[in-house]
């Protein structure tokens, strides 16, 4: 199954993986990172296609990809 | 599942040093910065890459990328590229520059390094404002855009009209290749990767000068959400910049 990591220490919360991400895999955590942003977290697994669409337009390099 | 056995399908680039940036939340900048690694990576360069950073967010360019980097003065990137590139031909040289850095006080090196079709990439980041000083006009701020030295929007009559650096070179002869593109949505990023792995390509081959202007969203100067900006730079911003190829040379028959 496709899924992707998060180093969530350098999230900023723009919120651009989740508004691009077609599946709908992530939304933000209710925990605050140091940085005191909401960081992104995967919130439905088992959606993932590893697309790498939030890798690509995640200004931060937070996510890798795999599949 | 453990990753361990699976096929990693995109990995942070090398050529970018672990370590945070200090880039605002959704700032295009950012996404650049990944775009250059990824490219840096895939091209196999980074052994004689040397980046040039300019004045502006993107300052701090030399702390972000794993591979030489030199800093130039406001506006100085194409006569210190230049001057690299002529003494280090083998160099591969990546010279970057905001909209106030490369249209307003470094106007005349960047006309004359592309007259001269210097062999090196430009990676020119147009983001309608000056950034890091905290949002004063740009020569590239649209007709009725406020800014903190334009509060009431641009007015033509005092301010001038948005310089278009694309058509601008495209006048000269020097240039190799001209393209604007922007990092708004997942397909415009493909796009614009593509584009600068076409810079880096040509330099590489030796054929002159390339620059690619991105289209940036700058929310934090916009003053407005991350999402809002994005749209912004597709509905209001291209209108004044046109997307597009403006020199291909490596096209032409
Ligand atoms: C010689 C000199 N003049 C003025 C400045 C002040 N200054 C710092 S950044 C900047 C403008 C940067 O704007 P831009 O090139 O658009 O880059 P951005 O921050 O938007 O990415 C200015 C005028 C300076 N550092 N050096
Ligand atoms: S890889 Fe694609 S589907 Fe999976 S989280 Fe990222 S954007 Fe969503
Ligand atoms: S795109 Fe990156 S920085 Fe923005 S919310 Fe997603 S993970 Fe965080
Ligand atoms: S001020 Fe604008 S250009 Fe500078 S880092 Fe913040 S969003 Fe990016």
């Amino acid at each position: 199954m496709p899924k992707v990591t998060i180093r969530e220490e350098r999230c900023k919360a723009c919120g651009l993986c989740i508004h691009y991400c077609p599946k709908g895999v992530l939304g933000p955590s209710e925990k605050f990172n140091a940085k005191g942003y909401h960081p992104t977290e995967v919130k439905h697994p088992e959606k993932c296609i590893g697309c790498t669409i939030c890798a690509q337009v995640c200004p931060d390099q937070v996510f890798e990809v795999y599949r | 599942m453990s990753t361990e056995t699976m096929k990693k399908v995109y990995s942070i680039p090398e050529s970018l040093r672990n370590r945070p940036h200090h880039y605002c939340p959704g700032c295009g900048h950012g996404i650049v910065l990944s775009i250059v690694g990824e490219l840096v990576d895939e091209l196999g360069v980074r052994d004689r890459a040397v980046g040039i950073a300019p004045v502006g967010c993107s300052v701090f360019l030399y702390e972000y990328y794993d591979f030489d980097c030199v800093q130039a003065a406001h506006g100085r990137a194409p006569a210190v590229a230049t001057g690299l590139k002529r003494a280090n031909p083998d160099l591969f040289v990546i010279s970057y520059q905001g909209d106030g850095d490369l249209a307003a006080i470094g106007t005349a090196e960047i006309i004359h390094a592309a007259n001269r079709s210097e062999n090196f990439s430009t990676i020119f980041i147009n983001n309608a404002i000056y950034g890091m000083t905290g949002g004063q006009m740009a020569p590239t701020t649209l007709l009725g855009q406020k800014s903190q030295t334009t509060p009431y929007g641009r007015n033509p009559n005092t301010d001038g009209f948005p310089v278009r650096v694309c058509e601008l070179l495209n006048s000269l002869e020097g240039p190799y290749y001209l393209e604007r593109v922007c990092v708004a949505t997942p397909q415009d990023r493909v796009k614009a990767k593509k584009a600068i792995k076409k810079a880096f390509t040509y330099q590489l081959e030796g054929k002159g000068f390339s620059l690619v202007e991105v289209l940036s969203q700058c929310p934090t100067n916009w003053g407005m959400s991350v999402l809002d900006s994005v749209k912004w730079v597709k509905e209001v911003m291209a209108q004044t910049f046109p997307l597009g190829v403006f020199r291909d040379k490596g096209q032409q028959k």
